[in-house]
């Protein structure tokens, strides 16, 4: 039985008009409202944009957040996926709890943290209790900028490591466990296996979560607001000032492309460095 | 049980941990209301826990027109991205055609952008098609992020159902559309209510687009990043908790699916 052979086309073609509207034509828009100042075609907002007294500090505070909470990230999700092979009992509820940030926004997650770091907040409590402060103490302010990167980056931990860990997890499953019971059988410890054996076989899974994970890093927004408010600017939290407090949405849709540029340079650069050699593929 | 498992076993309670407490302490928070939220030194169990601080913060006018905002959003950017998805989806999965690869990385890369840039150009044509400030129109954008989703998640669950189940249903005398309906569908239900509920929470928890294309008629999100500056921390780590609390519910729902929704939709 053979039907028409339209039929694919039909059932795509509400996805594809749907995001061609609001997906290809923002895209354009956006990138022609960057480069258009005063109706001609210029680099106006862009210079505008990396003039602004706020520009450097945007750039600084994101790549320091991102370089700072992505391999962690990756570590703390590797240790994480490999320990859930080895738990016996249970190991859906462990899952379960272990992946719920998983879908907790990202303002949220910057409450979630605001109410142990504040002024009067459980950390401060904790530390009061062993001796190491006299009474509450801010942490998240300007004087503090150590303290409220640790912060930020605490609280980006916290909430976006599960993403990472599910990805790489259902890498894991799909890596035989007789490659790993040879190499035991050769005499190896369980550090060179996870080195020599499952890392390198793991390494599609890495590499998609590490693209997917830097992409929304750099699109951090609300975590860092209610943490840091203005003393912490970012590329995103610029862009939203510019567009909403500003109103000049020709700065904002600069620090769009920024951010997108930005983004596609890393996922460039995690193909590059991370791709499976040829004579590794199945 | 030997040293090794224990500290094993302790390493594992540990990151539990980790993730528990601070939703716990935010429920402290949120259920203890001002008196908690103000004291000092801090103890780990409140003793006035109730529910009127949440009732209280509910009652602060727009927040609870706020929460009605986000639901309607959510829902629809769960019926857009599955209506439209899910049939892109099973093109993909039961047809070879020319273009196949061109579609799979055209929705693949949807999500490859943030999501500023598309956000910042729709407010100016939301305003012209009188969609700007709406649910409609933050759920319209929601679907963007959670159409990818959509597709590659029914993809690969159509895949997963024997193509020789629906042959069959031809072969007793069913039409195509009602070989599917009634073979096909009931099988994929489970995987294709899990990314819906996947899609509600994208839109539920989406901060910077709600917040760009709204003014008066905010979401919950949206309405709580624009407070954030002069509102109390009580009422900030009420509306923390009650934006958390379904996002838990359907991690929890979703669960025996999460590998598949990321496993394979990061492929």
């Amino acid at each position: 039985m053979r039907r028409g052979a339209l039929t694919p086309y039909l059932l795509i073609a509400p996805a594809t008009i749907f995001l061609g509207v609001l997906f290809l034509v923002p895209l354009v828009q956006t990138v022609a409202l960057a480069f258009h100042a005063d109706g001609s075609l210029s680099l106006g907002n862009f210079t505008r944009m990396a003039g602004d007294i706020n520009f450097n500090d945007a750039i600084t505070d994101t790549f320091e957040v991102v370089l700072l909470a992505v391999p962690l990230q990756l570590a703390l999700a590797l240790g994480m996926a490999m320990m859930l092979r080895h738990v016996r009992r249970g190991r859906d509820i462990v899952l379960w709890i272990w992946s719920i940030p998983l879908g907790i926004s990202d303002l949220a997650a910057g409450l979630v943290w605001l109410a142990i770091l504040t002024d009067r907040g459980y950390l401060n409590t904790l530390l009061f209790h062993l001796g190491v402060i006299p009474g509450p103490e801010s942490w998240l302010t300007y004087e503090t900028p150590v303290a409220l990167l640790i912060a930020i980056v605490i609280a980006e931990l916290w909430r976006a490591t599960a993403i990472v860990l599910v990805i790489l997890a259902a890498g894991v499953q799909l890596v035989p466990k007789e490659y790993a019971e040879a190499a035991e059988v050769f005499g190896a410890s369980s550090w060179q296996r996870f080195i020599r054996v499952t890392l390198p076989l793991l390494r599609p899974s890495i590499q998609t979560a590490l693209i997917l994970r830097t992409v929304l890093a750099f699109e951090m927004f609300a975590t860092v607001l209610t943490l840091g408010g203005r003393n912490f600017p970012v590329m995103m939290s610029e862009a939203f000032n510019w567009q909403y407090s500003q109103q000049n949405y020709g700065v904002a849709a600069a620090y769009a492309v920024l951010v997108m540029a930005v983004s596609l340079g890393a996922t460039l650069i995690y193909l590059r460095v991370l791709r499976t050699p040829a004579a590794q593929l199945p | 049980m030997t040293i090794r498992r224990g500290m094993f076993m302790a390493g594992v309670a540990t990151l539990c941990v980790w993730t528990l407490l601070p939703i716990y302490l935010i429920a402290m928070s949120a259920f203890g209301g001002e008196p908690v939220v103000n004291a000092w030194p801090k103890s780990l169990w409140a003793a006035s826990l109730s529910f009127s601080p949440l009732q209280a913060f509910l009652h602060i006018s727009g927040v609870w027109l706020s929460v009605l905002y986000s639901v309607e959003a959510a829902c629809l950017c769960m019926v857009v991205s599955i209506l439209l998805g899910a049939p892109a989806g099973y093109a993909l999965a039961r047809y070879r055609f020319r273009g196949a690869t061109l579609f799979r990385l055209f929705v693949l890369l949807t999500r490859a952008f943030p999501v500023a840039i598309l956000a910042l150009p729709l407010a100016v044509g939301f305003i012209r098609l009188g969609l700007y400030d709406s649910p409609i129109g933050v759920g319209l954008m929601h679907s963007v992020l959670a159409m990818p989703f959509a597709v590659l998640i029914s993809a690969s669950l159509f895949q997963a159902i024997p193509r020789e189940l629906e042959e069959a249903a031809w072969v007793f005398g069913c039409s195509g559309p009602k070989a599917f309906l009634r073979v096909v569908l009931p099988l994929a239900l489970p995987g294709i209510s899990a990314a819906a509920i996947f899609a509600f929470v994208i839109s539920w928890n989406e901060v910077f687009a709600a917040s760009v294309l709204t003014v008066r008629h905010k979401t919950l999100t949206a309405y709580l990043l624009a407070v954030l500056a002069e509102s109390p921390l009580h009422i900030q780590f009420a509306g923390g908790f009650i934006l958390i609390l379904p996002s838990v519910l359907f991690i929890f729902l979703v669960r025996k699916h999460l590998f598949s929704l990321w496993g394979i939709a990061g492929r």
